[in-house]
């Protein structure tokens, strides 16, 4: 990582109530990529009979990690926001295990960006959620 | 003809808001997020009554929206349960007692979920209110709004399916 993206890592999750609080932790950073880990924790359980993350975590995740990869895109001028989201959820997130979501801004115009991104446990073969998104591009000001 | 005498409004006030609290308290994060209900009938309004740690853009401030997107689906969820369980808890096949045991309550898996960021969520109480445009036997759609000061402009809405749990013979 070069300072400016390590920089970066820091500092984007600090600034984040939500990220922090949710645990959530920078793990890679790329040209409009971004990976984002998310540990297991009690307060995230959706159903306490399996012990199994709530879907909401997962979007939170994902979210965070689209705006990520959209900040890191060479051509963002400034900030974004979510436009829309929309999550697939494949399977159960194993409880116990870390979330890592990694996405990608493929694409970008002077005023929107187009995120994928999928979400993994431990099991790096099988994603538990794949979405798809659209962000705003913020003209610097 | 005659029908049977009407039970006393605490009584019927009483079951339904002990059964509405055995299925949304028994999920962490709808607790972790500060997310309670209230209800009018069947009714259900869903409350997620601000912190900091909602915060997504500390400048501005505005909700983080993944904090929007866990409210809409939490709503989404909670309005699912409470509709398939409604007829058992109204008839008393289901008592409340029951349905805060563990393994009592399926709840619906979410299968997509699709978010709408309409406008930034200001940093106060935000309110969400579902309605289930299609409910089969295993699949279910549902549309949530959200607003914050005025109902009539939403900051978000969204949609989603659901795979719902397989039915037991008690129902």
């Amino acid at each position: 990582m070069t300072d400016r993206k390590a920089d970066f890592g820091e500092t984007f999750i600090a600034a984040l109530p939500l990220g922090k609080a949710l645990g959530m932790e920078m793990v890679e950073i790329g040209d409009g990529m971004a990976a984002i880990r998310m540990p297991y924790h009690a307060d995230l359980i959706g159903d306490p009979d399996t012990g199994v993350i709530h879907g909401g975590a997962v979007s939170a995740l994902m979210d965070t990690c689209g705006g990520a990869a959209v900040m890191t895109h060479p051509d963002n001028p400034g900030g974004t926001a979510t436009i829309d989201l929309r999550i697939d959820y494949m399977r159960a997130a194993t409880p116990g295990q870390s979330i890592t979501a990694r996405a990608e801004c493929y694409h970008m115009t002077r005023s929107v960006a187009f995120v994928r991104a999928q979400a993994f446990d431990e099991d790096e073969t099988r994603p538990v959620a794949a979405a798809t998104g659209t962000f705003t591009v913020e003209a610097k000001r | 003809m005659s029908r049977p005498r009407p039970e006393p409004v605490q009584i019927v006030k009483e079951r339904r808001d002990r059964a509405l609290s055995a299925i949304v308290g028994r999920v962490p994060y709808i607790r972790f997020l500060g997310i309670g209900f209230e209800r009018h009938g069947d009714e259900l309004t869903a409350v997620m009554h601000f912190d900091e740690k909602l915060i997504g853009n500390p400048i501005l401030p505005a909700l983080h929206g993944g904090a929007t997107a866990s409210f809409l689906e939490v709503t989404a969820i909670i309005e699912l349960s409470w509709s398939y369980l409604w007829d058992d808890i109204e008839s008393g096949a289901l008592d409340p007692e029951t349905l805060a045991a563990p393994g009592a309550v399926r709840l619906p898996k979410t299968i997509d979920f699709t978010i709408d960021y309409l406008r930034s969520g200001l940093p106060r109480d935000a309110y969400a209110r579902a309605r289930i445009n299609r409910s089969g036997r295993r699949y279910a759609s549902v549309h949530v709004e959200a607003w914050q000061d005025n109902r009539s402009r939403l900051y978000a809405q969204g949609t989603g399916h659901f795979l719902m749990p397989e039915r037991d013979s008690t129902g």
